[in-house]
C-alpha cells in the first residue's frame, strides 16, 4: 500500500527536468518555509493557541493594563465574595481580587517555564547531537546516566534538588532545565544516529570534514524541525512542573505573592465549603496555558510534516 | 547535631548525592527508624506503597482499556470526525497538571454529589467497594491526564501496522477485517503502547504527589513530600529508593512483555 | 495438495482469468483527482503469463492492485471494468471479494521481508492461507508443509518453526509464493517480485516460478520494470506509458521488433547483446515522464517522441495491428524506422599505462561482539588513467567495504596500502594530505541519502570545491557553475534543494560533487540502480563522456552485468572479501571463467531471450565471520573437487595476459560444460543469514 500511496500522494515536484519554482528566482528554502507557514496560519489549533498564550504573555508584561486592582490590595467588596459585578471572579479569603491575582500570577510562570525550556533544549540538543554522532564509550556512559535520571519522576527529583539548593527562582529555573535535558537528549540522539547512517555524512567524512563541522553544519539543519517540536512540547511540561512545584510550596515566592499554583494550594480546601472560585480560577488559568501551548506545539508539528 | 552528622548532612552536596546513588545501587536503606515519628521506616514505606498500588492498579484497569480502545478506533477511522475528537481531546488534556484536574473534579463532582468522596482515603476498616468509591475521583483525574498520551501512541502504532505490507498481504489473502486485526495487527500495533505503559507505571507511583495531597491520600508521593518537609531523611531515602526500584521493575516487565510480543526484540534482549 | 476448491465450471473455463477493459483510475490528492490510469485494456488467459512493463509512475502497480480490486484510500475507478472468470470485480460485495481473494486470486509483492508478519511463525502464517479455505488446523498444517516442499525448500519442518527475521530474502519470497499458491489460484499477480534481491537469488525465484507454471493452470500477471525478467518469464507483454498501454504482443515480437517509439527508446537505452561504450552511446529518451494527474494531449508520449506531428496532439492514436496479436498505439506506426538510433561513438577511449591508484594487499577486519570478521582479504587492484574497472559480486561480498576503505572511511589493516602514483596514503581520510583526499571521490547509490536535504545544490557543490581544492570566493563560485554546466544542470537548479529534483537530476548533482575536486578515481557504487532505465542511460552516457574528457578512472560497482559490460574496460569479481577473478571485459565474457563468475553470468535475465544453461548456486552466501575452509567458494561450487577445494585456498593464477583467477581447476576442466537441473536444487535456511 505504501508504494501506491506514494504515487497517490504524488510528490509532483519530483518528476521533471523542467519543473521548478515559479519563474521568479525565489530561493528554494523560502518556498518550503512559506508553504509550511501558510498551513500553520490557517490551522485553527494554532490560532486558538496563540490567542490564549498571547493573552497570558500580555498579562505577564503589562498587568496594569488589564486590571486596575493590585494583587494584594484589599478590595472594597470584602473577603469571600462570589464572582459578580463587584469582583469579576470573586475575592479570596483575604479579600483580594481573584481576577487581579490571576493576571499578576501569569508573570512568575511565564518567566520560569520559557527560560528553563530554552536552556534545556540548547543543552539537550548539543548533547544529543554529540552522543548520536560520536557514539563510543562516552555515549554508553551518558546513556546510562540518562536512564538513571529518568527513572525518578521529575517532580520528586525537582523536590529533592530544590530542597537541597534552596528555593530561589534561578535554582528553580536551573532545576527544571537540568531535569528536562535527559529526555530531550534522548530524542535528539536517536535522530542524530539516524542521520549519521545516511550517506551525506559519509560523504562529508570522505572529504575530511571535522566532527564539529559535520555535527553543526550537516546534521543539525536536518533536526531543527525536531528541535522546534521538542521546544514547544517541553514548554507545556515546564508549565506543568512549575505549577506543581508552586502548589507544593517549593517556589521562592511568598505565600502571598500572586502565583497560580500557590493560589490553588492555599484555597482548594475551601471548595468543600462551596467557596470554589479562589482556587478554580487559578486552576483554569493553568489549564488554559497548558492547552494553549499544546495546541501551538501540535500545529507546528503538523505543519512541519506537511 | 549527632543525627545530622550521622546522616552525612555535613558533607558537601557532591558527597551526599554520590552517597545516595550508591545506596540506590546497593539497596542500602540506611537507618531504619523515622526521625519524625519513630516508626520503623519500612512499615511506613510499605503502607504508602500499598496505598499507591491500589490507586495505580485501579487507574490502570480504567486507563488501559479506554485509552487503547480510543487509540484503535482513532486509527481505524483515521481522519474522520471521531478520530479528530479523540486526538484533540487527548491533546488538550495531556500535560494538565494532575492536581488541576483533581481540583476541578473536587469542585464539580465531589461537592455537588455525595457519591464522589472528597477524601481518597476511606475510613479505616472499610470494605473494598467503599475504598474504590473513595478512589474514584483520583482515578478519573489520572485518566484525564494520561488518556491523551496513551491513546495517541496506540493510534500511531496501529496506523503503522495498518499501513504495513503484511497487513495488506493479509487483506489480499481474503482475511476479514476482524481477523486481520486480531491475528496480525494487534501484536504489532501495541508494542509501543506496552513500552510506554511500563514507564508511565513507574511515574504513577511517585509522581502523583500533588494529586495525593489534593485528595488527602497517603501514597508514596505524599510520604516523600512530608519527609522532605520534616527533614525526615531515613524515610526520604527509603521512599526515593522504592520509587526507583518500582520504576525499574515496571520497565523491565514492559521490556519482557514486548519481547514476548516481538520475536525480533528477543534477540537484542539476549545481547544485553 | 489438498484444496477445497470446486472444479471450474464451463463458463469459468471460457472466460479469461483476468480481463481489464478501458480502466480509468485516479487518486484524489488534496481534493483534486489526479488521473493515473487512462484507459487500460488487456486480457490474461489461463495458463499464460502476461507481463506489464514500464518505468516508475506509469501505473503498472496500480493496475496490478486493481486486478484484485485493492484501491488505496484515495483511489477511485472512473470508468472501465475489471473482470475475472466472467465475474465483475467492481460489482462484488465485501464477502464475495474476500472469497475471490482467498480462493481464486493471489498476489506476491515486491519486498518479501515486509510482506510477512514479523511476530508470527512461518508455519502459522502459511497454515492460515489454508485455514481461510476451510481446512481444519491439522489439515492446514499438513498442507502448509506440502506447500513449502512444493517451492523447493529443504527441511520445511524447521522453516515452519522459524520467525521471518531468521530467514533470508530469497527464502521468504519462496514462502510468500507458497502462500500465494495455496488455493491453486486462477489468477496469480506478481508485482516486482524480485526487485531488491541479489541476481542469483532473483534467478532462483524466477526459475521456481517458471517451473511451477507447468504444474499450475494459473494465469500469471507479472509486473516488472526489468525487461530481461519479462522476456524470460512471459509469453506476452504490454508496454505501459503514462497510464496507457502503448504496445502489446508476444515478447519475441515486441522486444525484437518494437513498433512504438517509446518501446524502441526503452530498448535502445539498455546495453543489449553485449554492447560496449566503444560501440555507441546509449539512447536517453529526452524529457521525463509526466507526473500523475497531468492533463496530457491525446498521445501521451508526444513531448518526447521523435516522430510526432500535429495530429498526435489532437486525435487519439489508433490501435494499429502489426501482426497477429501485436499492436501499437501510434499515428505513425509506419514511420517507426525513422526513430533515430543512438549516436555512434567516434572518440577513442584511451586507457593510460601508468597506474594512478593502487590497492595493494588490502585487508580489512572488523571486530564485532568479540569475533573478528574479515570483510576484505588481501585485495589487489590497480587503476590506470582513464580506465573503468567494474566490480561485481553478491551483497555481502565486500564491495562497499572496499569502496569505503579506498576512500578513508575505514583504515586498511596493517600490511595493506592504498597508493597514489606510488606514494602510500594514510588510512583514514582525516589523516590524509589534501592531495590524496582530492584524488578519490565517490558517487553513492541512493541520491536521497547522499545529498544533504537541507543544503541547496549550490552549497553542496561549493563546499566540496572549497574543501577539496582550497579555492575560495569568486573563483569557487565560478568553478561551481562550470561543473554544474558540465553535468547539464541549469543555473536554476543550483538554488534548489534535493527534494525538488528528480532522481536523475539528483544523481547528476552527486556526480558533479564527485568531480568537484578534479579526482583521479571516482568510485561509483551502484549509481544507477535506483533510477529508471531511460534516466540510467543518460547518466551512463554522462559518466562515459566525463571519463573521456577528464581522464578519470572509475571503480564501477553494480549488480547489473549488462551495464558493467557496457562501461568497464576490466572487470573484477568479488566473493566474501576476496577477488576471485579479474580480466579485461572481452576475456571475461568470452570463454572460461571462474565457477562463481560462470554462475553469476548465467543468472542474468536477458532481454535478448533465455541464455544458455542456468547454473543455480546452492545455498546462501556464508557469513564473512565464518568463512568456509580452503577455497571460500567451495560450499556452493558446482565444479568443486573433493579433497582439494575444501582443504587448500587457491592462489591467484594468471590464465592469459591480464586475466587471472583464484581456482584450482585448469582451463580444460573449466571449459567442460556442466548441466544442473534447477528443480533439484533445494533452498536451505541458514541461521543468521545477514550477520
Amino acid at each position: 500500500m505504501s508504494e501506491t500511496s506514494d504515487l497517490a500522494n504524488g510528490d509532483a515536484a519530483k518528476s521533471e527536468l523542467d519543473r521548478g519554482p515559479t519563474t521568479s528566482e525565489r530561493s528554494a528554502k523560502n518556498q518550503i518555509r512559506r508553504e509550511q507557514l501558510r498551513v500553520l496560519y490557517r490551522s485553527p489549533g494554532f490560532l486558538f493557541g496563540v490567542l490564549i498564550v498571547g493573552f497570558w504573555v500580555f498579562a505577564a508584561l503589562w498587568p496594569s493594563l488589564l486590571t486596575s486592582v493590585g494583587p494584594k490590595e484589599f478590595v472594597e467588596a470584602g473577603p469571600r465574595v462570589k464572582p459578580g459585578s463587584e469582583a469579576w471572579l470573586g475575592t479570596d479569603k483575604n479579600g483580594w481580587d481573584v481576577y487581579a491575582r490571576i493576571i499578576y500570577g501569569a508573570r512568575p510562570i511565564l518567566i520560569v517555564a520559557p527560560i528553563a525550556t530554552a536552556m534545556a533544549v540548547i543543552v539537550g540538543t548539543m548533547l544529543g547531537l554529540v552522543m548520536g554522532y560520536y557514539r563510543g564509550w562516552v555515549d554508553e556512559v551518558l546513556s546510562r546516566v540518562i536512564e538513571a535520571i529518568l527513572s525518578i519522576p521529575i517532580i520528586l527529583m525537582a523536590i529533592l534538588v530544590v530542597f537541597t539548593f534552596g528555593r530561589s527562582t534561578p535554582v528553580i529555573i536551573g532545576t527544571i532545565a537540568v531535569l528536562f535535558v535527559p529526555a530531550i537528549t534522548r530524542t535528539i540522539r536517536s535522530a542524530a544516529i539516524a542521520e549519521s547512517d545516511l550517506d551525506y555524512v559519509m560523504s562529508a567524512k570522505m572529504r575530511g570534514e571535522s566532527g564539529l563541522f559535520i555535527v553543526g553544519r550537516e546534521i543539525l539543519p536536518n533536526v531543527t524541525g525536531l528541535v522546534v517540536v521538542e521546544l514547544t512540547v517541553r514548554l507545556g511540561y515546564a508549565v506543568f512542573t512549575y505549577a506543581t512545584l508552586a502548589f507544593l510550596g517549593f517556589v521562592g515566592s511568598n505565600i502571598t505573592d500572586a502565583d497560580w499554583g500557590i493560589d490553588v494550594s492555599q484555597n482548594y480546601e475551601q471548595i468543600v465549603r462551596d467557596i470554589w472560585w479562589p482556587s478554580i480560577f487559578p486552576a483554569i488559568a493553568i489549564a488554559s496555558l497548558v492547552i494553549g501551548v499544546n495546541l501551538i506545539a501540535d500545529s507546528i508539528d503538523k505543519a512541519l510534516k506537511s | 547535631m549527632q543525627v545530622t552528622e550521622s546522616l552525612g548532612l555535613r558533607d558537601s552536596v557532591a558527597t551526599q548525592l554520590s552517597n545516595l546513588s550508591v545506596s540506590v545501587v546497593t539497596l542500602d536503606f540506611g537507618e531504619s527508624f523515622s526521625v519524625a515519628t519513630g516508626e520503623p521506616v519500612m512499615s511506613l514505606v510499605w503502607k504508602a506503597v500499598a496505598n499507591s498500588a491500589k490507586l495505580v492498579i485501579l487507574s490502570l484497569l480504567v486507563i488501559v482499556p479506554v485509552s487503547i480502545l480510543g487509540g484503535l478506533v482513532a486509527a481505524y477511522k483515521k481522519d474522520s470526525w471521531i478520530d479528530r475528537l479523540i486526538v484533540n481531546t487527548g491533546l488538550a488534556f495531556s500535560a494538565i497538571p494532575d492536581f488541576v484536574a483533581g481540583v476541578f473534579l473536587l469542585a464539580f463532582l465531589a461537592v455537588p454529589f455525595d457519591f464522589f468522596k472528597v477524601q481518597a482515603s476511606a475510613p479505616p476498616g472499610s470494605g473494598p467497594l467503599i475504598q474504590i468509591q473513595h478512589l474514584l475521583l483520583p482515578v478519573i483525574a489520572v485518566l484525564m491526564v494520561y488518556f491523551g498520551y496513551i491513546a495517541r501512541i496506540t493510534r500511531a502504532g496501529t496506523i503503522t501496522a495498518l499501513d504495513s505490507d503484511y497487513a495488506r498481504t493479509a487483506f489480499m489473502r481474503g482475511l476479514s477485517t476482524g481477523r486481520v486485526f486480531r491475528k496480525h495487527i494487534a501484536r504489532n500495533a501495541l508494542q509501543p503502547t506496552v513500552a510506554v505503559l511500563g514507564t508511565q507505571l513507574g511515574y504513577l507511583f511517585g509522581g502523583m504527589v500533588a494529586l495525593e495531597i489534593v485528595f488527602g491520600y497517603q501514597g508514596v508521593g505524599n510520604l516523600i513530600i512530608r519527609a522532605v518537609d520534616r527533614a525526615d531523611y531515613p524515610v526520604l531515602r527509603a521512599g526515593v529508593l522504592t520509587v526507583a526500584i518500582i520504576y525499574m521493575l515496571a520497565t523491565l516487565g514492559a521490556d519482557l512483555l514486548v519481547a514476548w510480543m516481538n520475536p525480533r526484540a528477543r534477540q537484542t534482549l539476549g545481547d544485553n | 495438495m489438498t484444496t477445497t476448491e470446486p472444479l471450474p465450471t464451463e463458463t469459468e473455463a471460457e472466460h479469461p482469468a483476468l480481463a481489464i477493459d478501458g480502466l480509468e483510475m485516479s487518486y484524489i490528492v488534496r481534493g483534486t483527482p489526479r488521473a493515473v490510469l487512462r484507459g487500460v485494456s488487456f486480457e490474461v488467459r489461463a495458463g499464460e503469463a502476461y507481463g506489464l512493463v514500464g518505468e516508475s509512475g506509469c501505473g503498472k502497480s496500480t493496475t496490478a492492485y486493481a486486478a484484485l480490486r485493492y484501491l488505496p484510500g484515495n483511489g477511485r475507478i472512473d470508468a472501465g471494468r475489471v473482470e475475472s472468470g466472467g465475474q465483475e470485480l467492481t460489482a462484488m460485495s465485501g464477502r464475495e471479494l474476500r472469497e475471490f481473494r482467498a480462493q481464486r486470486a493471489s498476489m506476491v509483492f515486491q519486498d518479501p521481508v515486509q510482506a510477512v508478519n514479523p511476530v508470527l511463525k512461518i508455519g502459522k502464517q502459511v497454515s492460515e492461507a489454508f485455514k481461510v479455505m476451510g481446512q481444519s488446523n491439522s489439515e492446514a498444517h499438513a498442507s502448509a508443509l506440502a506447500a513449502l516442499k512444493r517451492v523447493r525448500i529443504a527441511a520445511p519442518e524447521s522453516v515452519m518453526d522459524r520467525y521471518p527475521h531468521q530467514l533470508s530474502g530469497g527464502m521468504l519470497q519462496r514462502v510468500v509464493i507458497a502462500m500465494a499458491l495455496a488455493c491453486d489460484p486462477t489468477l496469480l499477480v506478481l508485482d516486482e517480485p524480485t526487485t531488491g534481491l541479489d541476481a542469483t537469488v532473483e534467478a532462483e525465484v524466477l526459475d521456481l516460478v517458471r517451473d511451477l507454471r507447468s504444474e499450475l493452470n494459473s494465469a500469471i500477471l507479472l509486473i516488472a520494470h526489468n525487461l530481461g525478467v519479462i522476456r524470460t518469464m512471459c509469453d506476452r507483454v504490454g508496454v505501459m506509458y503514462a497510464g496507457r498501454i502503448v504496445e502489446e504482443g508476444t515478447v519475441d515480437e515486441v522486444f525484437d521488433n518494437p513498433s512504438h517509439p517509446y518501446t524502441k527508446g526503452l530498448l535502445n537505452s539498455i546495453p543489449r547483446r553485449g554492447l560496449r561504450k566503444t560501440d555507441r552511446e546509449l539512447f536517453a529518451i529526452p524529457g521525463s515522464a509526466p507526473p500523475i494527474g497531468a492533463s496530457l494531449p491525446t498521445c501521451t508520449y508526444i513531448d518526447r517522441c521523435p516522430i510526432a506531428t500535429e495530429i498526435c496532439r489532437t486525435d487519439v492514436p489508433p490501435i494499429v495491428d502489426r501482426s497477429d496479436g501485436h499492436w501499437t498505439r501510434c499515428h505513425h506506426a509506419d514511420r517507426i524506422s525513422d526513430v533515430p538510433e543512438p549516436q555512434e561513438v567516434t572518440v577513442n577511449y584511451n586507457v593510460g599505462t601508468e597506474q594512478v591508484i593502487g590497492v595493494n594487499g588490502v585487508s580489512k577486519t572488523f571486530r564485532q561482539r568479540g569475533h573478528d570478521v574479515p570483510a576484505l582479504v588481501s585485495v589487489d587492484l590497480g587503476f590506470a588513467e582513464g580506465e573503468t574497472l567494474g566490480l561485481v559480486g553478491e551483497s555481502g561480498s565486500g564491495k562497499s567495504t572496499l569502496a569505503k576503505t579506498m576512500l578513508g572511511v575505514h583504515a586498511a589493516d596493517e600490511g595493506g596500502a592504498i597508493t597514489l602514483r606510488g606514494r602510500q596514503m594514510a588510512g583514514k581520510a582525516t589523516a590524509r594530505v589534501e592531495e590524496s583526499v582530492r584524488a578519490i571521490s565517490m558517487v553513492f547509490q541512493n541520491p536521497d541519502s547522499a545529498l544533504n536535504r537541507s543544503w541547496t545544490v549550490r552549497r553542496i557543490l561549493h563546499r566540496s570545491v572549497v574543501k577539496l581544492t582550497g579555492v575560495k570566493g569568486a573563483a569557487a563560485d565560478k568553478r561551481v557553475e562550470e561543473i554544474a554546466e558540465a553535468m547539464q544542470l541549469s543555473p536554476r537548479h543550483l538554488d534548489m534543494r534535493p527534494r525538488q529534483l528528480s532522481g536523475g537530476l539528483k544523481q547528476r548533482v552527486a556526480i558533479a560533487r564527485a568531480f568537484a575536486g578534479d579526482p583521479e578515481v571516482v568510485v561509483c557504487d551502484e549509481p544507477t540502480s535506483a533510477l529508471d532505465v531511460s534516466v540510467q542511460a543518460a547518466i551512463l552516457n554522462l559518466l562515459a563522456g566525463l571519463q573521456n574528457e577528464e581522464r578519470t578512472s572509475y571503480l564501477f560497482i553494480s549488480h547489473d552485468i549488462g551495464v558493467v559490460r557496457y562501461l568497464a574496460d576490466r572487470i573484477a569479481v568479488m566473493y566474501l572479501g576476496r577477488i576471485m577473478e579479474i580480466g579485461s571485459t572481452a576475456t571475461m565474457f568470452n570463454g572460461t571463467n571462474h565457477p562463481y563468475t560462470e554462475a553469476l553470468l548465467s543468472a542474468v535475465p536477458s532481454v535478448d531471450g533465455i541464455a544458455e544453461d542456468r547454473i543455480p548456486l546452492m545455498g546462501a552466501i556464508p557469513s564473512p565471520a565464518n568463512p568456509p575452509s580452503g577455497c571460500v567458494f567451495h560450499t556452493r561450487c558446482h565444479r568443486a573437487i573433493k579433497g582439494l577445494c575444501e582443504v587448500t585456498e587457491p592462489q591467484m593464477v594468471e590464465l592469459s595476459a591480464g586475466h587471472s583467477m583464484k581456482c584450482h581447476l585448469t582451463v580444460e576442466q573449466l571449459s567442460e560444460p556442466v548441466h544442473i537441473d534447477p528443480a533439484a536444487v533445494l533452498a536451505v535456511a541458514i541461521d543468521d543469514p545477514l550477520a
